[in-house]
């Protein structure tokens, strides 16, 4: 025991020295964090928006009015056909578009109430829903007032539809994010490289002849990332919630576990990288292309994956952080119990198992 | 070549390392091919061959690193097939890299190797002190390693690896790209562990440095071909130096240097 506090304390020592390194894995979350959340969280003001109106009637006329009036949007011009729509996003800078059907000011009159149709660009998620959710929101003010004058229910239901996006992306849904990339980034590439520095420096060679045991030499290197990752955790959650003001509907406790279990298979990674890469730079190529960029392209992050290939989607299955974003999304935000996310949970406890059982293997093989 | 006596309890009595056709494999190549050798306490053991002799394999197996395919050997009264932990613990290492952590103090390097190799703690810092005071080296306590000169480093790497007094300190070409006055000062620092009972097994490439060992033995394509004194093996090669032995040897291997 005392020679593993020895070896702790001295990677600690390596941590602690290299200031450049620990600034970068203590504010690089906050960054993130800041940086994703303020992209999320920009008011919406004075979007254009077009319509396509069949009907013209006082009904619809009211609705637009109502839209223009507000300090969101700005009204554009008039569409005369279905076709012009996607042109409204692609070559001109219109954020939302309405569309009416036939003889709306009638139908309005209808027990089942009408429909219309609002359309955003899908490929920006954040705004798309902040715009739908303030149109829809102004439509229904609007439904409210022409009721109180007619005395009787009306119903205006919006039907909300993304182009180039079919799936709604929750702004908060980047946080899960955020904490899936930062935690492979210290657990898998740290642990890698520092690893593999000990390789490339020629420590490791003598540590390996030394009475230390290769499982604690790995055990001591993983337990200073490991208490990195929890302080970043913390400074993500606690950023998220008191500045972005993201919630934490479900469980803190089922949310802590979730992301213990991550880190397990991140150090997971980072230990099999570095029974595969004999250099520091390899290692850093490894988790920084082979780990980082299909975590933020793959993993449901940044982009939806169900607008992807359906190869890229079953490829995405393989990449931990995106089980790892639906539990969290699945508790933190939708406030989901443990039942919820047991297939996730599942997943991931069976990926770290087996890629430590790999590491070993390769491990025993490597000394032989 | 030394003989190897049947009685192999007899043998090992004086000779903290023993070993008798010891064979490694890799697949079909041979790196190491049936060695034997013993060596005493306190003997300065040169241990020689061209680059893909089987030189390291070799040390990886007296070390406890790799286990052989066939053969035996005792390394500190531990048989290397079973007690590589124990061996582990009484001996010392030294690589040709000077393995100290560059980021870490000089004392700081001593401390994390005298707790992996289980010194009492009581001990340390007075030993620590000890240390610093032989090597001249008391002001740079608090010195990181990476700003020493080569030859502090390798000093140092050579003192931290006999800090627990190991029976045994293997040193894995210690001297590489370290200056010829640095190098007789650091064979003076051999000789005297050496005299305080610590058997010295070194590998080098400089032939001049195998002119300061007790005994040389030299390996060609995973054999040892030649085992002697210095003087002896200049005397049965008819060669004046040892340069001109090994190279005799040498030109008969069959394997590409690697």
């Amino acid at each position: 025991m005392k020679q593993f506090a020895a070896f702790v304390k001295k990677e600690f020592r390596h941590i602690l020295r290299d200031h450049w390194t620990m600034i970068i894995l203590l504010v690089l979350p906050i960054l993130m964090v800041i940086l994703f959340g303020y992209g999320i969280s920009t008011e919406v003001k004075n979007t254009r928006f077009a319509v396509l109106d069949p009907s013209r009637d006082v009904v619809t006329q009211g609705i637009v009015n109502k839209l223009a009036t507000s300090e969101y949007f700005i009204l554009g011009d008039y569409l005369t056909s279905e076709s012009q729509i996607e042109q409204c996003f692609t070559h001109s800078n219109y954020g939302l578009v309405l569309v009416f059907g036939n003889r709306f000011g009638e139908q309005i009159m209808d027990p089942d109430g009408v429909q219309i149709q609002l359309i955003a660009d899908g490929s920006d998620p954040n705004t798309a829903s902040i715009l739908t959710t303030y149109a829809s929101s102004l439509i229904s003010l609007y439904a409210k007032e022409l009721s109180k004058e007619d005395e009787k229910a009306l119903l205006i239901s919006p039907q909300v539809k993304l182009l180039f996006n079919p799936s709604m992306k929750n702004s908060f849904n980047t946080v899960p994010g955020i904490m899936g990339v930062i935690i492979i980034l210290i657990c898998a590439l740290m642990t890698s490289v520092s690893l593999t520095r000990e390789k490339e420096h020629g420590t490791m060679e003598v540590l390996l002849v030394s009475p230390m045991r290769p499982f604690l030499i790995i055990f001591s290197k993983m337990i200073p990332y490991f208490c990195i990752s929890l302080v970043n955790l913390s400074t993500i959650l606690l950023l998220s919630h008191y500045m972005l003001g993201v919630p934490i509907v479900g469980s803190f406790g089922l949310v802590v576990l979730i992301s213990l279990i991550y880190i397990f298979v991140s150090l997971a990674l980072g230990l099999f990288i570095s029974t595969v890469a004999e250099k520091q730079i390899v290692a850093l190529l490894i988790s920084g292309a082979g780990l980082m960029l299909p975590v933020v392209y793959l993993s449901g992050m940044m982009f939806p994956l169900e607008s992807m290939p359906v190869a890229l989607q079953w490829f995405a299955n393989i990449i931990p952080a995106k089980w790892f974003i639906i539990a969290m999304r699945n508790v933190m935000i939708k406030g989901l119990g443990i039942t919820s996310v047991l297939r996730e949970i599942i997943i991931l406890v069976g990926m770290g198992s087996l890629i430590v059982f790999a590491s070993i293997k390769r491990f025993k093989i490597r000394l032989e | 070549m030394t003989s190897i006596g049947t009685d192999k309890t007899t043998q090992q009595i004086g000779k903290v390392i023993w070993a008798e056709n010891l064979c490694k494999k890799f697949g079909a190549f041979t790196a190491v091919d049936h060695i034997s050798f013993e060596i005493e306490k306190g003997e300065i053991f040169g241990f020689l061959g061209a680059n893909g002799a089987g030189k390291t394999t070799a040390m990886r197996m007296l070390t406890g690193l790799s286990k052989p395919t066939s053969g035996k050997g005792v390394v500190a009264g531990f048989d290397i097939n079973t007690q590589s932990e124990q061996i582990k613990k009484n001996i010392g290492y030294m690589s040709q890299k000077f393995a100290l952590y560059e980021d870490l103090k000089v004392w700081e390097n001593i401390r994390l190797y005298a707790g992996i190799y289980g010194v009492p703690k009581k001990e340390i810092a007075p030993r620590t002190d000890d240390l610093l005071h032989r090597l001249g080296f008391e002001k740079e306590k608090d010195t990181l390693v990476k700003s020493l000169p080569l030859g502090w480093k390798q000093k140092l790497a050579f003192s931290v690896a006999i800090f627990h007094e190991p029976k045994i300190v293997f040193l894995d070409e210690p001297t590489g790209g370290v200056d010829p006055a640095a190098r007789r000062n650091f064979w003076e620092m051999i000789y005297q562990a050496a005299d305080r009972g610590i058997t010295v097994f070194v590998t080098t490439h400089y032939m001049d440095e195998a002119e300061y060992c007790n005994r040389v033995s030299i390996m060609v394509d995973g054999r040892i071909d030649a085992l002697d004194t210095p003087k002896n093996l200049k005397d049965q090669f008819n060669a004046s130096t040892m340069d001109e032995v090994f190279h005799h040897l040498a030109r008969k291997s069959t394997r590409n240097a690697d």
